[in-house]
């Protein structure tokens, strides 16, 4: 790792997030709805790229529905500390839909859910992210009665 | 910052009652944000998933990251364990 980027790492004051109570699992893996959460920046056909400009980082969220073909998904993530080149070539390493479908096709998992939520993860000032991203994050993968969220970050 | 923003995510749904888990690449992070479950990789930022166009071993992830909502006694950390031959 770049030592200055080690230097951040260690020193940035990282939100902790306290005490959760575990979402205990009730039902078998074979028969949980499953989202994909990630924040490589991912944004589908027709969606609004990123914008790389907003101070602090963009702080919005996309909704990537599960029937896109994920390698027509592009990517707006504003970071250089990590290496693009593996999503550039297979967005499954960002948003692995493809191989969540084959899951739920083997009957690993119940059912792959209608929609999927992508992010850019390079928010240095996560308050609005927060306070308006992560509620409407939450309602939304309510709605679709998920009962496992799978996080991917970069 | 990736795994802070995934980690303020999954905290919110973890405590809205939806069991979550991942994948890290920075396991000090995530750690330190304190995440419920996450499976620590052990490739480069932006191969979290092991290596594009690499069916099996992505679906290796997936399916050890998945396992970790056997587990209740979060916070769960845990190392990825045998990759395929080809990975």
């Amino acid at each position: 790792m770049d030592p200055e980027l080690e230097r951040f790492m260690r020193d940035y004051p990282w939100r902790q997030l306290g005490e959760i109570i575990p979402a205990r699992r009730i039902k078998p893996l074979a028969e949980c709805r499953v989202a994909l959460v990630s924040s490589a920046g991912l944004v589908a056909p027709g969606q609004a790229p990123y914008d790389n400009e907003t101070k602090g980082g963009d702080w919005s969220w996309r909704s990537i529905p599960a029937g896109v073909d994920i390698q027509s998904l592009t990517e707006h993530h504003r970071s250089d500390s990590w290496d693009h080149t593996g999503i550039e070539a297979d967005r499954n390493m960002g948003m692995p839909l493809d191989r969540l479908h084959e899951l739920a096709a083997d009957s690993v998992i119940g059912e792959v859910a209608p929609r999927h939520i992508s992010v850019m993860g390079s928010i240095t000032a996560p308050g609005r992210f927060i306070r308006q991203t992560v509620p409407e994050i939450v309602e939304a993968l309510t709605a679709d009665e998920v009962d496992v969220a799978l996080m991917v970050p970069v | 910052m990736c795994p802070q923003t995934v980690g303020l995510v999954q905290g919110a749904l973890e405590s809205a009652g939806i069991t979550t888990t991942g994948a890290t690449g920075v396991a000090e992070v995530s750690q330190k944000v304190g995440v419920p479950r996450a499976l620590n990789v052990p490739w480069r930022l932006g191969y979290t998933l092991g290596e594009p166009n690499n069916p099996k071993l992505q679906r290796e992830v997936l399916e050890q990251a998945l396992a970790l909502t056997d587990r209740d006694d979060i916070p769960v950390l845990e190392a990825l364990t045998s990759i395929g031959n080809d990975g």
